[in-house]
């Protein structure tokens, strides 16, 4: 009798719907996509840049278009989404161990988000937001 | 059996993903409120260029359109594979190689302003 590996079916395209947390992995997937679009429109916005004011103008305009706000905004919560999983994250990824202690992983990730507002808050003060 | 590609291409991810969850919701915020109709005083055409022709400025923009750029390629790559494509050296291939020239367009952009 010979001894056969267990084989677990995995269907490669639906796996997902499998379990919750795979689909919550999905989830945070599917933000490259928005995110990888929205980089390709800053490289846009750069050459837009360069030509002069008068593009620059047209690429400001170009941007209120129904489909490009419908756009950004999923490209805001991709953003979003992506910022908070990554900092929920940095605790797993680079615990500090003091002594023979760790540093409490709310702290770590709970700093990242406090550099985050920060930094978002200066570059809105910056921009002329308000 | 040392020596790995792998070191290259997580460096950038890394930093990229870093990059992006810091800066890209409110870089999207800005473009945003633009589209709105509220574009802050920041995004004409003159303060815009300004930042964009100082060194700075330059090493900035650069350096987060390059690293989200980057970072996003890899990470498309692993959601092409788990959408069940299983090509991955192609897909790899083709969204490196998008992000490489991206980065290439951003910097010759940015030589022009």
């Amino acid at each position: 009798m010979s001894r056969r590996p267990l084989v677990r079916e995995c269907p490669p395209t639906t796996w997902y719907f499998r379990q919750p947390r795979y689909m919550r992995y999905m989830s945070r997937e599917i933000t490259s996509i928005f995110v990888g679009a929205y980089c390709v429109l800053l490289v846009v916005g750069l050459q837009r840049l360069a030509d002069g004011p008068m593009a620059w103008e047209g690429f400001l305009l170009a941007l209120q278009s129904p489909a490009s706000i419908v756009f950004q905004i999923l490209a805001l919560v991709a953003a979003v989404y992506h910022a908070a999983t990554w900092f929920n994250a940095t605790q797993k990824a680079m615990p500090i161990q003091i002594g023979e202690g760790f540093v409490p992983g709310k702290l770590i990730s709970g700093a990242h988000y406090a550099a985050w507002a920060v930094l978002s808050l200066i570059v809105l003060i910056l921009a002329g937001v308000f | 059996m040392a020596k790995s590609h792998k070191p290259v291409v997580w460096f950038p991810f890394a930093a990229g993903g870093t990059v992006i969850a810091f800066c890209m919701p409110v870089i999207v915020l800005l473009t945003l409120l633009a589209a709105l109709g509220h574009a802050p005083a920041g995004l004409d055409y003159q303060n815009m260029h300004v930042f964009a022709r100082s060194g700075l400025g330059k090493l900035i923009i650069f350096g987060v359109v390059a690293l989200s750029l980057w970072s996003s390629a890899h990470r498309l790559r692993c959601t092409c594979y788990d959408f069940g494509l299983r090509a991955d050296t192609l897909a790899a291939t083709v969204l490196y190689a998008a992000a490489i020239f991206g980065s290439i367009a951003a910097a010759v952009f940015l030589a022009r302003i």
